[in-house]
């Protein structure tokens, strides 16, 4: 009994080192075999049209509502201190540090991330990429890097266009319908929000979730199964761990970030 | 999907992202005082700079003229050196007074500039004279109760 326990700790282990292992080694060739997605661009400007374009509409909406909901609840709050002209301080600074690059990252990994590993995960299963090799086309350089390269450009994008339309929908809520003061609302915004320590490290925190996350949707559907329960538990496992990753990666660098800041 | 539309739409989803990028960095951000190129340093020496930061908007008359850059403890005179980085635009006569001030009652504190009449301007580098420390709210509590105290003497 106990000895069935140990065996069971050491092959899970041993099978974990193995996939880390491996996903280092297909990070690694992914990133040497990059050549094709720059030389022939056009692949990975189709592939930018499926995770970044699709993906614009649940960005942009859920973007204005989150901006939206801010503004409501963040005037609720700030009312009661009287301090109300600081919303467009709080709608920002949420957005553009947290907010933006987080939520936009996890909805990157369920709209496009889920959609990599399936698509992936078929072509092997329908052993399309074995066809590749056969040809002597190297599958990474074909269908991974694009796709790598294509979510690393897309996310920055989506997070960047997830903030303004977040901001927009909290001037919309608290400015048109509430009616904090317009010019407050923007100069204090303005004082608070810096460009280099806010706004670039948005964008550096949605660069690295999208690296973190077109890596484990590709790896994922590289490494799934063949079969149709293993295309499926791969594209569930993808959105649980980028979603997790996204989260974990996201305390790690606001803990570099901001830290000893203010 | 043809190829030219799939062009189209990826370029307009880029351009929309940088042009989101540049929303939030011109209209939310505001990157015009951030620029060295466009500004002159002038250090100010406070004995007490209350809860001063850097980043900390410099005011003059209301109006964001430049940002707090750096505040050091100057060990000779044991006064906090606050290093004021005020827009070119923006010239101040040489006997300008800087002040700490607080924006509402818990609000954040800034340094206020009141210009003087002097003909020179401030250059890069100079020190502004005429400072006056945060107003610490303890300071004032004790001044209340020492006041009172003297007023409820014996005759």
């Amino acid at each position: 009994m106990l000895k069935q326990a140990i065996e069971n700790l050491g092959n899970h282990t041993i099978q974990g080192v193995w996939r880390i292992g491996f996903a280092s080694r297909f990070f690694l060739s992914m990133l040497l075999h990059s050549g094709t997605a720059f030389r022939r661009f056009g692949l990975t400007i189709r592939e930018m049209y499926f995770t970044g374009v699709l993906s614009l509409i649940i960005i942009l909406v859920s973007g204005l509502f989150v901006g939206m909901v801010l503004g409501l609840q963040g005037y609720e709050t700030l009312q009661r201190y009287g301090s109300e002209s600081a919303l467009g301080t709080l709608v920002a600074l949420s957005l553009v540090r947290e907010l933006g690059p987080v939520l936009a990252g996890l909805l990157f990994a369920s709209r496009a991330g889920s959609a990599i590993t399936a698509e992936i995960g078929l072509m092997k299963a329908t052993e399309q990429l074995s066809a590749m090799e056969m040809m002597a086309v190297d599958p990474i350089a074909r269908v991974v890097a694009p796709r790598f390269w294509a979510g690393v450009i897309s996310m920055p994008l989506l997070a960047a266009l997830f903030s303004a339309m977040g901001v927009l929908g909290g001037y919309l809520v608290g400015v048109k319908l509430i009616g904090v003061d317009e010019g407050s609302f923007w100069s204090q915004m303005q004082g608070a929000v810096d460009f280099e320590q806010d706004i670039l490290n948005g964008v550096i925190k949605s660069v690295v979730f999208g690296i973190a996350v077109t890596t484990i949707a590709l790896f994922e559907g590289y490494d799934a199964p063949p079969t149709a329960e293993g295309v499926s538990g791969a594209t569930t496992r993808t959105v649980v761990t980028s979603s997790l990753v996204v989260l974990a990666l996201d305390f790690i660098l606001t803990a570099f970030m901001f830290r000893g800041l203010n | 999907m043809n190829r030219t539309v799939l062009d189209f739409w990826v370029g307009l989803f880029v351009i929309a992202g940088i042009g989101a990028l540049l929303f939030l960095a011109l209209k939310v951000g505001s990157m015009s005082t951030v620029n060295s190129a466009d500004s002159y340093e002038v250090i100010a020496d406070f004995q007490n700079i209350g809860g001063l930061k850097p980043r900390a908007p410099v005011k003059s008359a209301g109006v964001v003229v430049g940002r707090v850059a750096d505040i050091r403890f100057d060990n000779e005179k044991y006064e906090a050196a606050v290093t004021l980085r005020l827009d070119k635009r923006y010239a101040f006569p040489k006997d300008t007074s800087a002040a700490i001030m607080t924006s509402g009652l818990l609000g954040e504190q800034y340094v206020g500039l009141e210009a003087g009449g002097d003909s020179q301007k401030l250059k890069d580098k100079d020190r502004i004279l005429i400072t006056q420390d945060a107003v610490v709210l303890e300071n004032l509590i004790g001044q209340f109760l020492y006041g009172k105290a003297q007023e409820g003497a014996p005759k």
